[in-house]
């Protein structure tokens, strides 16, 4: 049996093919660097120098002999350059025959983007086998996409933000929104030949549905509503969905407190019809604000018949739900042969506490 | 055809002939949009028509546009980017040729969608190169040339590029000749990235 041929390397073979590599005599001082840890070490040569004070071996555990170092031999070595000690690098120790001391070989291994800039390397400190170069490449070419893709998502989301601003209608009803009604009113002000009734809807005990049965459930009442305010309503009327459970109506050619009152009469009554969600009854009722614009000395703005038509809503939904009121009147109980009934709940109250039976009757003005 | 193309192409278009010229290539292109998005991918037909709009538009010969535009993506100083992953290839001119034959790979690495040509290099005598080059639309060639010539003037190479004949089997071939390796200086490349 012959003896496995040993392998003679010259120093310039080493340094092209570990240029990274330290070579440590049995003495700790460096017999040989390769050309790049020596333009990283950016002292000039190295030869001669105590290797343990260049480099700090720290992983699988601080080490600081050649003895030590010997015993690491084939392990996978974390250690730093001593003057740069915030780049980790990566490394492979094999000891020598004959007391000829050990070699360690480096990498920048994920160091390798800092490492790279701040050593000043280039594409020739590295052999053609190190991946280094491919992982700058890719890490460069992914902050590039990456930014593209981030410029593409951020137009995305302003188109769509945009596309929001500029519907008409809300989704989830059908019905117009705020913004398709504001300029709706606006139309209706404007054009003097017509008068018109314009009613401002909140869903009461919208909140207790969506408390028991979920936001689906919610929903499913909130669908029915948009369903009645489109049957209810003629053609030429409008709806709109106006906030969460807000809604409001726009009666063209309508303006006596009588005709209107039906209205808000009918459109109570149908809001109370109980929504059947997963086989459990969701029941609302809703109390309504009118305003007409008839009842002005001179046709008001926007925010003024807005501002009114609250004010009716908010005294009747003072006076318990299921009414309506016309603004500067007294609210209006409807349907009070069919009460909502329910267990009343401390949420439900009006602003003040304000309670009834629920058989109360609040008289019609005349 | 990757948007990444496209939009270097509606980039090449605004910034050398402007707006105008971009929206009457848009129009005679039938493009629905008004801008290449660069991560989205669009048909062959598409880009083909641009192409083809462009030099209408322009009244310039096909192969000296696509030349002219090989030219601007090396250049283009906001496609500085491009400029680097190009030079990572080779610490030399000739290092990149070589590299060309793994540009298609490099191209998937980042974007597995991204359709770059297919390269092969020949070295000829004489510090003569042939390159042959297949992508999914004619014209690669120019291009080519195009991106050649403003990279050997990027590594501060004398280089010869010229078009030549397209093979038989669709390959379009260019060649290289190499006077001066170290003709000027160049421009800057350093390998670490130096951050604003």
């Amino acid at each position: 049996m012959s003896a496995a041929p040993i392998l003679g390397l010259c120093g310039d073979a080493l340094d092209r093919l570990l240029p990274m590599h330290l070579w440590i005599g049995a003495d700790g001082y460096v017999i040989r660097a390769g050309p790049t840890l020596t333009k990283m070490m950016g002292q000039g040569e190295l030869r001669g120098q105590p290797a343990f004070e260049l480099i700090m071996i720290r992983r699988p555990g601080m080490v600081d002999s050649l003895d030590g170092l010997r015993d690491l031999t084939g392990q996978r070595l974390g250690l730093i350059l001593r003057h740069a000690p915030h780049l980790p690098l990566r490394g492979a120790a094999v000891a020598l025959p004959d007391a000829a001391g050990v070699i360690v070989d480096l990498s920048l291994g994920l160091s390798f983007s800092r490492g790279v800039a701040e050593f000043g390397l280039t594409l020739n400190d590295f052999s053609p086998c190190d991946q280094t170069i491919e992982l700058l490449y890719l890490h460069e070419a992914n902050s590039a996409t990456t930014a593209l893709s981030q410029h593409l998502t951020a137009r995305l989301q302003n188109a769509r933000a945009e596309a929001q601003a500029q519907a008409m209608t809300d989704p989830l009803t059908g019905l117009a929104n705020r913004r398709a009604m504001d300029a709706e009113i606006n139309r209706a002000l404007a054009d003097h030949a017509h008068d018109f009734g314009l009613m401002q809807i909140d869903l009461d005990l919208f909140k207790r549905v969506n408390d028991s049965f979920g936001h689906a459930a919610g929903d499913a009442v909130l669908e029915r509503v948009g369903h009645v305010l489109r049957h209810q309503l003629r053609l030429g009327d409008m709806a709109a969905r106006v906030g969460g459970d807000e809604f409001i109506v726009l009666i063209r050619d309508c303006t006596e407190a009588e005709d209107l009152g039906r209205i808000a009469t009918r459109l109570i009554a149908a809001c109370e019809v109980p929504v059947s969600y997963r086989g459990q009854l969701c029941q609302i009722s809703a109390s309504i604000g009118i305003a007409a614009v008839t009842t002005y000395p001179h046709r008001p703005d926007l925010d003024q018949l807005l501002a009114d038509a609250d004010a009716a809503l908010y005294s009747a939904k003072r006076a318990g739900r299921g009414r309506y009121a016309f603004h500067g009147s007294a609210p209006i109980v409807v349907n009070a042969a069919q009460p909502v009934t329910h267990r009343r709940r401390a949420d439900d109250l009006p602003p003040g506490g304000f309670r009834r039976r629920q058989n109360d009757r609040v008289p019609r003005p005349d | 055809m990757h948007g990444m193309v496209n939009r270097a192409l509606q980039g090449f278009l605004t910034a050398t002939y402007g707006d105008e010229v971009w929206a009457e290539v848009r129009s005679q292109a039938g493009l629905s949009c008004d801008d290449f998005e660069a991560m989205l991918s669009y048909p062959d037909a598409m880009t083909s028509a641009c192409f083809h709009a462009a030099a209408h538009v322009l009244h310039k010969d096909h192969g000296a546009l696509l030349e002219d535009f090989g030219i601007w993506l090396v250049t283009e100083r906001h496609l500085e980017p491009l400029r680097r992953l190009l030079r990572f290839s080779g610490a030399h001119f000739e290092d990149f040729l070589y590299a060309l034959e793994d540009l298609d790979e490099r191209g998937r690495l980042v974007l597995p969608e991204l359709d770059l040509p297919r390269i092969t290099v020949a070295q000829a005598d004489g510090g003569r190169f042939v390159i042959d080059a297949a992508w999914s639309l004619p014209g690669v060639g120019a291009i080519l040339t195009g991106c050649l010539r403003a990279m050997a003037d990027d590594y501060g190479t004398l280089a010869f590029v010229s078009l030549g004949a397209i093979a038989d089997n669709g390959n379009e071939r260019l060649e290289v000749q190499l006077f001066d390796a170290a003709y000027s200086k160049g421009r800057r490349f350093e390998l670490g990235q130096v951050r604003a």
